[in-house]
């Protein structure tokens, strides 16, 4: 093993606990007047930490640690950047909401760091018992997090469902590890891999579909999804924009991590696969087609962000690199798209108190801007050239019918056409809606950064995809060798 | 060297000046390269190759040869016209001309790719811009213009979803030996990698993504509805040119790359054409709005296209090239002078229109000479093309060739019953305030006619262009070969 220093390989994880701590007690001591400079503040120190870890994507050492228990591969790495982004991007968006709660800003930027903490410790455990912990710390501050606006019924009605469905499916996922731990004698993915062995038992097989549950959760698999739409409505806006891109894409991480180490073994794949396969189609299906006649934006981007797991769980059905790849591609477009559209919900949301579709009327003469990234973010989102989603879902299906599945790819981009559909009503209503009675409102400052950046980045992968379709291929390969 | 064209998109009232000076620039640029193409070298020139995305194999290949020039020259005239039809265009001018430059620049780009991925990023470019221009520009008499702007789209994404699957599987096809590539020449060169069961397959989702395209029975319907809800310039755009993309893509992919699945499919295709030809002759007889009327008779005319293309011999791809060439001018053309016309008098109702000749003379010599055009005049390039396609088709599918040529007589009555109940008859005093078309709105008329009535005349400037292009390409060589092939067909 190499000789490296723990210090090094572990500063975004010992950065973003100290930031959250620091956030913590300087929203205590500093006096209400000063409190906004808390934002800046907090852009500028993640903006450090993401500078460290994207140095240490290209040039740090690779190594596992802990006889296993951490690894820190660019696999690893290159989720760090996509969660690092994520929360960058929530904060920028998020100043003009935090003004709801003055009182307790220091607070949510804490719970922000802390999430995104839990996050990077899952991209790197190497094994059940540390992933498990990571998944917790960021559960429990989406808890708080969801139920951030306390005299909003339904953001707390939603923080409870979060809470009481967040713990059903904890435990379950628990007894997934505690069976394996059982079956296996380890937590670790790759000595869990040789002792789970060849044959498929029905112990390991419940254990499997546990953990799969568990996980299915987070990323709001079909069937696994019901709690994402009511939850997403209540939640403070960027919250919900944090929970569906950087909660989905951590335990993504998970499970790309957990299946191709894990379950590799012959008897699994048969079984497993075939289960997958169904559960993908189902949610892309189920996925686009319900979001079909939602009303509030909000909705209408979580069914949109269960279709689009769908979308990368196909990439994982791949077992390959060229499937890691596009996973890992599609995730970090999904993070522009996705913050480039909720920027714009919260944007109103702010200004105009609403999240119904029909209060975007107009809004191509009210804010130019707004309606323009909005239509960019969804068109990425439904893969229309030359905007990032479609060389993304390329990579993704191209990886799949590689392997045979041709089924599967077939429903995905008749879907993904389905999707236009929807998305399309929302810029009609942008663009046609006449929006009389509705103020003007433009945008400014970091918000308009956040829009801006996420447009561009969206567009830009989408004509020139090369370098992240490198970096990608990069983590993929440090994963499957 | 031919770069695209990146039009400007500069805001301020100039707008217009600036779209048509943009236009301009890039129609001389065609020209030029139309001009200057070496007919002795053949194949591919003005190449531009740029590695885009090594790991997929994607180049950014630019280029023309003689199938693709005159459709990259056809794109620029309508282009050209389109703005000026567009000349009086009051409502969000800034927004409408982006848009119409941006479809523009995809159209072309779509015409000049040499790299399939390329190609269909050019082409799904222009879907939206459509879409938004048809919801807000549009006009709703008989369908609302929002049903029409989403019935277009959803048609069209749906085909090229199919397309989509049938390209990746041709790209992992053709990749097998471990050297992935998206370039046309490329994948026709790797025959030998292409089973003739997969072939059929692929074929077989292209037929369907370009045929949805092309207006091919029985996915035509969105063809008719679109155009009577879409801005004239769209209108104009959509029939002329993009349409024809359709056409192109089946003889680039279809038939360049998988011949034994377009030998398979071709007895279908012909029949399919026939339909489209005879069937949308006969509704387009009931149409009482000018737009219906013209949305079909453009379905009926992709039928020739079609049949052409299912002959599979050089003869008859020469003459499907000029006639995607001959009715782009021509739809172009009645679609500005219907729009003028419905700008002027607010209706496009035939029974309601007549005796505009006497009000409005130029714009009823525009329409009378497009709809000579349309019913293949002697003189006009269609007729050039059309005697051209039958030509090839005749002995091959001797009855549905027949068929086709009955098609000609039924266009002809409803051309010439359209042209007389609007233009003609007695002089309507309600249209007395009507001013005839003046100015810049006379430009697509010019420039349209003259092409239709140049290349007529003089046939050998475009057909022998686009000789050349069949057989400097390699197709006709691959047609040679398929001719060959015994297999069993569809029937």
């Amino acid at each position: 093993m190499v000789n490296f220093n723990f210090a090094t390989v572990l500063t975004p994880e010992i950065a973003m606990a100290a930031l959250a701590l620091i956030l913590l007690a300087i929203g205590l001591l500093i006096p209400p007047g000063a409190r906004k400079g808390m934002m800046p503040l907090t852009v500028f120190s993640l903006l450090g930490v993401l500078g460290y870890t994207l140095f240490d994507f290209f040039y740090g050492s690779k190594a596992s640690f802990l006889s296993g228990m951490y690894l820190h591969d660019q696999f690893a790495v290159y989720f760090k950047v996509l969660f690092l982004l994520a929360a960058l991007l929530v904060v920028l968006s998020s100043g003009g909401y935090v003004q709801k709660f003055a009182e307790h800003r220091g607070e949510f930027y804490s719970l922000i760091m802390a999430a995104t903490l839990g996050m990077m410790i899952m991209a790197g455990a190497g094994e059940l018992i540390t992933m498990y912990v990571g998944l917790e710390l960021m559960t429990i501050s989406f808890y708080i997090l969801v139920a951030y606006l306390a005299d909003n019924a339904r953001s707390s009605e939603a923080g409870i469902k979060y809470l009481v469905l967040g713990a059903t499916s904890s435990a379950i996922l628990l007894y997934g590890i505690s069976l394996i731990y059982g079956l296996t004698g380890s937590t670790q993915y790759t000595e869990i891999a040789s002792g789970i062995g060849g044959n498929l038992t029905p112990a390991s097989f419940l254990a499997t579909v546990f953990l799969l549950a568990g996980l299915g959760f987070k990323i709001s698999l079909v069937p696994f999804h019901l709690w994402a739409p009511d939850i997403y409505e209540g939640a403070p806006t960027p919250v919900t924009a944090f929970l569906a891109v950087a909660s989905k894409a951590a335990a993504f991480a998970v499970l790309i991590r957990v299946y191709l180490l894990m379950m590799n073994s012959q008897a699994f794949s048969a079984t497993g696969q075939t289960l997958l396969v169904v559960l993908a189609s189902l949610t892309m299906i189920i996925g686009n087609l319900v979001a079909i006649p939602q009303t509030n934006i909000k909705r209408l981007l979580a069914y949109s962000s269960i279709a689009q797991a769908g979308y990368l769980m196909v990439g994982i059905i791949a077992v390959s690199v060229a499937g890691v790849k596009g996973v890992l591609f599609y995730a970090m477009i999904y993070v522009f798209a996705n913050m480039g559209a909720f920027a714009v919900a919260t944007h109103v949301a702010e200004k105009q108190g609403s999240d119904d579709i029909k209060d975007f009327a107009g809004l191509i003469r009210r804010s130019p801007l707004a309606a323009v990234v909005m239509t960019a973010s969804l068109l990425s989102l439904a893969g229309i050239p030359p905007l990032a989603g479609f060389v993304g879902k390329f990579y993704l299906f191209s990886a799949v019918m590689d392997q045979g599945y041709t089924a599967i790819a077939y429903i995905g981009f008749v879907m993904s056409m389905v999707s236009v559909y929807y998305y399309l009503s929302v810029v009609k209503v942008m663009f046609l809606g006449e929006g009389e009675g509705l103020p003007d409102i433009p945008v400014q400052g970091a918000m308009k950064f956040s829009m801006l950046f996420t447009m561009i980045i969206t567009l830009a992968i989408g004509i020139y995809p090369t370098p992240l379709a490198q970096m990608a291929f990069a983590a993929a390969q440090s994963l499957i060798k | 060297m031919l770069m695209i064209v990146f039009l400007p998109k500069d805001e301020g009232k100039t707008i217009k000046i600036v779209a048509a000076i943009g236009t301009f620039v890039s129609l001389v640029l065609s020209l030029y390269a139309f001009l200057t193409y070496n007919q002795a070298l053949g194949g591919m020139q003005f190449n531009v190759t740029i590695p885009w995305i090594p790991d997929l194999g994607v180049t950014l290949a630019l280029g023309v040869d003689g199938i693709s020039l005159p459709m990259l020259l056809l794109t620029n005239i309508i282009g050209f016209s389109s703005i000026y039809a567009s000349w009086n265009m009051e409502l969000r001018p800034k927004e409408f001309f982006i848009l119409l430059l941006i479809l523009i620049t995809g159209v072309m780009g779509t015409f000049i790719a040499r790299d399939l991925f390329i190609f269909f990023l050019f082409y799904e470019i222009v879907v939206i811009p459509i879409y938004i221009m048809v919801i807000i520009w549009g006009s709703s008499k008989r369908v609302t213009k929002e049903y029409a702007g989403m019935k277009l789209t959803i048609y069209l994404l749906i085909g090229s979803a199919f397309l989509l699957v049938g390209l990746i599987a041709l790209y992992l096809a053709a990749g097998k030996n471990g050297n992935p590539t998206f370039m046309f020449d490329q994948l026709a060169a790797r025959q030998d990698l292409y089973s003739p069961a997969f072939q059929k397959v692929a074929f077989g989702l292209m037929l369907f993504g370009f045929g949805s395209l092309i207006s091919m029975f029985p996915f035509h319907s969105w063809s008719p509805d679109g155009y009577a809800g879409a801005p004239t310039a769209v209108s104009m755009i959509h029939a002329g040119v993009l349409k024809k993309i359709g056409g192109y893509g089946l003889i680039r992919l279809g038939i360049m790359v998988l011949p034994l699945g377009a030998k398979f499919w071709a007895p279908l295709i012909a029949v399919l054409a026939i339909c489209n030809v005879l069937y949308a002759a006969f509704i387009a007889l009931a149409q009482k709005d000018l737009k219906y009327v013209i949305g079909y008779s453009s379905v009926s005319h992709m039928g020739y296209v079609l049949i052409a293309l299912a002959a599979l011999n050089p003869t008859a791809m020469t003459g499907a090239i000029a006639m995607m060439f001959a009715h782009g001018v021509m739809s172009a053309l009645i679609f500005s002078m219907i729009g003028f016309i419905y700008e002027k008098t607010h209706t496009r109702n035939i029974a309601e229109l007549g005796g505009l000749a006497h009000q409005m003379p130029r714009l009823a010599i525009g329409l009378l000479l497009a709809g000579m055009a349309s019913l293949g005049l002697p003189s006009t390039v269609n007729f050039i093309s059309e005697f051209t396609i039958f030509m090839g088709t005749i002995h091959v599918f001797p009855a549905l060739a027949m068929l086709g040529i009955f098609g000609i007589i039924f266009t002809a009555v409803y051309i010439l019953r359209m042209i007389a109940n609007v233009l003609f008859g007695p002089r309507r005093p309600e249209w007395d305030h009507l001013t005839d078309i003046r100015g810049a709105e006379l430009v697509p008329l010019v420039v349209c006619v003259f092409v239709i009535f140049i290349a007529g005349i003089f046939p050998n400037i475009l057909m022998g262009l686009i000789n050349n292009g069949v057989y400097s390409s390699g197709l006709a060589k691959v047609l040679e070969t398929v001719s060959q092939v015994k297999m069993g067909g569809l029937f």
